[in-house]
């Protein structure tokens, strides 16, 4: 029996995969020239234009597709067949803020290969292959795409962080990166293979249904755990957090940058896939352990935060603490409803996004001028290049959460909003602490633009990092004014 | 409405719009702007001024308890955030009194060529961005009818003022920002958990309705919960004590401009808050807090003047005569009586004209003697200096609560509340708190006269600051040093541009003592409604 596809609900994918053969192949035939680089970066830039494109379509169809379904032969009776990949809201919503995000990384890649120390169509392809996992894996409705989608997403990555050769540095983020995302599935395999074997079904609508009637058995709470646990790495949450810095501080800026905006996005999809879609009945259970993971990660980030001199290891830890303000509302998940919680959690990253990457493409910028990259090389950047130095300070604002940096104020009130309605006290006061520490190396940071610098150094053009850094400066400008429009993105 | 014409919609939006186009113009024009950005700032802050003057001339005084000029409009619907703004009689006077402050800073630094201008040459174009920034802040706190729009406007000072303590700051600027922005954070991050708090009970944000319900829909503990939070966060910005501490390194490295904006009206930010959310919106919970508020309240009397009374520094004792002050305002609050509440409203716009003032002077002085330790200062101010000896001795008298001078009704009508407390609050406490209160008041009148009689009598000393200073620029008169000092001096009294910045304020701390209805009676009828749901 023949499966029956819907090209158009893979057509995001689809899309990215086939720029990626394309970037390939053109890498080969083209000529080695300064030129060609640019020209496969465009391509590339292009695919995941197309890619938006048809998340934007499928948007403006309003209806939820699916496809590879289960044939209705095979179902049985009681409900719709489930299918394995499902185009809905939360899809499109993490969808678009994964290609968007795309589009500012690919500007930042062109900027990095620019030098020609690294290949430039391997580096295209790796990246266009994680985008393909990171657009499929917030629709995969069962467990085992989730874990391939997961797995496409972390595996180019390895390599691209490598890519920079003859960098000890690189090498040793890249086998750290290996080493502990390789544990990371290994255990997540396990959980999964637990939960399959206690209700025996793989698809994230059956397994709702089914883990009712074994509720309380500890198998099933252990796979529970060790599917969080899988997560948690991904996403850096304590206690799977140590890698964060070594690996952010040896990749090149662009891929630390992937790293934290759609390698951590992919891991929240792929958590809150399994814990508000598969397993919302036992939030009793997995409630209190994002809760205390949600408290351990912002903490430890933020206190990690506070020490470092590098711009990437800080923003490294900053990433670390911003995943436990998107965990929290999955923890009242019980309380106040799943799209609620979802609902918030996915607020809160989608400004991240913007915010994050804007600070990443200023990082960019000085990182081609002082190699090291540390704090007090952005010492008087607002004066030597008052737009780089003013987006970079809106930047680091809006992290902290302060106006004029209104989309990093709305992002934590929309999580308190969610713990003080879920009756979290606690979690929203150890929150409410936390801001107040990120503040401080924010702020110090922020005011190191405005001081006079000792020596001057002059920047290096970077044509193509201007339209990254103004397109996500713009966004959370526009977030700020208007931050309706995300609740309206992710009202779910 | 009074009247359905397009002013009362427009007024309260210009007064944010206009300083807020203002910075976002220098952002978009600095070429353009930067030849004319002494007038720009001036005008930019005038314009705003004049506003509030129409605000003012305009406001219907027969009913000063209900919010005029109201402006609501959706903004963000999801969040039931709207952008709800209005003015009443108890914001009116807070309003009127930012505007004119940020006015005389304007005047103040635009006016002054030889040191002001040397301020200004520091980044002039980021220290008119900050000032109308923090602005902007300031009004909209106080026309915010909205609590979480309330909370925004709150947290828009913290950056501006941030900057301008660390960047036009004095030696420890550093530390002090630090410190001034991190304790603010953590207090309005507790502020925002206490406001959230009220929505997830009732379901809305908006002030006039949760005032109108006086608390119901609430239960006790949740209440008093929601009250202590939000009363943190306004204790920290007031500053009560123990919650104090960042004040003092804050406005003694602040430039002068930045002391006064901080004294004259950040901390009102706080008191405010209480009159306006912290009281009205839960009642239950004021009765509840009452006690350990004016505990605190008094405990910040004593302390504050105790720390004044060893302090060196004459800008760190200023600011530690805020603490004191803060704690009259907040012993007011505290009783939860029409007589107290009123006191305190009063008690806050005097202090914001006094302690401005005062600032001003200190500032004046660390100019000409590049310090303001009182020891190194000397003494005989009045004798080298006269006219500024005069108007530092009519300002520390009006702050000590002379009769007659703006200064008195507040303290006195807080120390009444406190002898009739509200029912339901134990009236043998309130009565010690207001002996303690009284004595705080004696003690204020202690410290500053022990200031007066350090600094502006006594003989005057050689001014060796002064005599290098003027011998490097003048070497061919060095012999003549000697007979020289006192006729030097005295065209380094109150210069012309000071005098401008200062009279408005001794004008208006003046008027409100002599007259201290015109004040009360716009206040009295808002209280009376805010207090509506108390036993």
């Amino acid at each position: 029996m023949s499966q029956q596809i819907d090209y158009f609900a893979i057509a995001p994918p689809l899309a990215l995969a086939l720029t990626a053969a394309l970037v390939l192949l053109l890498d080969v035939f083209l000529p080695h020239r300064p030129r060609t680089r640019a020209a496969l970066g465009l391509v590339t830039l292009a695919g995941v234009l197309v890619s938006l494109g048809f998340v934007l379509a499928q948007a403006m169809t309003g209806r939820t597709l699916g496809t590879f379904c289960v044939p209705p032969a095979l179902a049985g009776s009681g409900g719709p067949a489930p299918c394995s990949y499902v185009v809905d809201g939360f899809t499109l919503v993490l969808a678009g803020l994964v290609l968007a995000s795309a589009v500012v990384i690919v500007l930042m890649s062109m900027t990095e290969l620019a030098d020609g120390g690294i290949p430039a169509g391997e580096w295209h392809f790796l990246l266009l292959c994680t985008l393909v996992g990171a657009v499929t894996l917030p629709a995969s409705r069962d467990l085992v795409m989730l874990v391939v989608a997961l797995e496409l997403v972390s595996l180019p990555v390895f390599a691209l962080t490598a890519l920079k050769r003859y960098d000890g540095r690189a090498s040793e983020a890249a086998v750290k990166l290996f080493v502990v995302s390789v544990v990371s599935t290994a255990v997540m395999l396990f959980g999964v293979s637990l939960l399959y074997g206690m209700t025996g079904t793989v698809h994230l609508s059956g397994l709702a249904a089914q883990v009712q009637a074994v509720t309380g058995v500890p198998v099933v709470t252990v796979g529970i755990v060790l599917v969080v646990a899988g997560f948690g790495f991904k996403i850096a949450a304590v206690p799977f957090h140590a890698w964060a810095a070594d690996v952010y501080q040896g990749a090149p800026v662009p891929v630390a940058a992937l790293l934290s905006v759609v390698s951590k996005a992919s891991g929240f999809a792929g958590l809150i896939l399994v814990l508000a879609t598969a397993l919302p009945g036992q939030a009793g259970t997995w409630g209190p352990v994002v809760a205390i993971l949600s408290a351990l990660t912002m903490t430890a980030g933020n206190l990690l935060a506070l020490r470092q001199r590098s711009a990437v290891r800080l923003l490294a830890w900053s990433s670390v603490a911003q995943s436990g303000y998107v965990l929290a509302p999955l923890a009242v998940t019980g309380t106040i409803g799943a799209q609620a919680a979802v609902g918030a959690s996915v607020a809160y990253l989608v400004i991240y996004a913007a915010m994050n990457l804007g600070a990443f493409a200023v990082v960019l910028l000085v990182a081609r001028t002082a190699g090291r990259n540390e704090l007090d090389d952005y010492r008087g950047l607002a004066f030597r290049s008052p737009a780089a130095g003013l987006a970079l300070a809106f930047c680091l604002v809006c992290l902290a959460g302060l106006p004029p940096g209104l989309a990093g104020l709305f992002a934590k009130v929309f999580v308190f909003r969610a713990i003080v309605e879920g009756g979290l006290g606690w979690l929203a006061l150890v929150m409410a602490v936390n801001t107040v520490i990120g503040l401080y190396y924010y702020a110090v940071w922020a005011a190191r633009l405005f001081t006079p610098a000792a020596r001057s150094l002059t920047l290096r053009a970077a044509p193509a990092l201007w339209p990254a850094m103004g397109l996500a400066v713009a966004v959370a400008i526009v977030f700020s004014l208007a931050p309706q429009l995300v609740l309206d993105l992710t009202g779910l | 409405m009074t009247g359905t014409g397009w002013l009362p919609v427009a007024l309260p939006v210009a007064l944010l719009a206009v300083p807020l186009l203002g910075a976002l113009g220098l952002v978009v024009l600095p070429h353009v702007l930067r030849p004319v950005l002494r007038a720009y700032g001036l005008v930019l802050s005038g314009v705003t001024l004049a506003l509030a003057a129409l605000l003012v001339a305009t406001f219907d005084y027969e009913r000063p308890a209900s919010p005029q000029f109201e402006l609501d409009v959706p903004w963000i619907p999801g969040l039931g955030l709207r952008l709800h703004l209005g003015i009443d009689g108890i914001s009116l006077p807070l309003v009127a009194l930012t505007a004119l402050l940020t006015f005389l800073c304007f005047g103040y630094l635009s006016w002054g060529r030889a040191r002001a201008g040397e301020f200004l040459r520091a980044r002039p174009r980021a220290l008119v961005f900050t000032l109308l920034v923090l602005e902007v802040g300031m009004i909209g706190t106080f026309l915010a009818l909205d609590l979480l729009l309330f909370f925004v406007f709150f947290e828009i000072v913290l950056v501006p003022m941030y900057f301008l303590i660390g960047i036009w700051g004095g030696e420890g600027r550093r530390a002090a920002s630090i410190k001034f922005i991190l304790y603010t954070l953590l207090g309005s991050v507790v502020m925002l958990l206490g406001l959230l708090l009220i929505w997830a009970q009732t379901g809305t944000f908006d002030i006039e309705a949760l005032a109108a319900a006086h608390g119901s829909g609430m239960a006790r503990s949740v209440q008093i919960l929601a009250f202590v939070a939000i009363g943190i966060g306004l204790a920290v910005k007031t500053p009560m004590w123990p919650l104090h501490t960042w004040l003092p390194d804050a406005h003694t490295e602040a430039p002068t401009t930045g002391s006064v904006l901080l004294a004259g009206v950040l901390l009102k930010m706080g008191t405010y808050g209480f009159a306006r959310i912290a009281i009205p919106v839960l009642p239950e919970g004021a009765l509840a807090v009452a006690p350990w508020l004016g505990a605190l309240a008094v405990v910040g009397i004593v302390y504050g003047s105790l720390a004044c009374l060893a302090q060196r520094d004459l800008k760190r004792m200023i600011a530690y005569s805020s603490v004191g002050h803060m704690g009259f305002v907040l012993l007011g609050f505290a009783t939860l009586t029409p007589t107290g509440i009123n006191g305190a409203l009063f008690a806050n716009v005097a202090h914001g004209l006094i302690t401005g003032l005062l600032f001003f002077l200190a500032g004046a002085i660390k100019d000409r003697y590049h310090t303001a330790d009182m020891t190194a200062l000397g003494g005989g101010l009045l004798a080298t200096l006269p006219r500024l000896g005069s108007v530092l001795t009519f300002a520390a008298v009006a702050s000590l609560g002379l009769p007659g001078l703006a200064g008195f009704w507040g303290e006195m009508l807080a120390l009444l509340g406190a002898f009739r407390p509200a029912d339901g609050l134990p009236r043998g406490l309130f009565l010690t708190y207001m002996v303690i209160g009284g004595l705080g008041a004696v003690l204020t009148a202690a410290y500053f006269l022990v200031m007066l009689s350090r600094v502006t009598h006594g003989r005057p000393p050689p001014l060796p600051a002064e005599a290098e200073a003027e011998a490097v620029a003048e070497p061919r008169v060095v012999e003549s040093l000697a007979a020289r000092p006192v006729a030097t001096l005295a065209h380094r009294d109150v210069r012309p541009y000071e005098l401008l910045a200062w009279t408005p304020l001794v004008a208006l701390i003046l008027l409100f003592g002599l007259w201290p209805g015109l004040l009360l009676s716009l206040t009295t009828p808002a209280v009376h409604t805010l207090l509506g749901a108390l036993p």
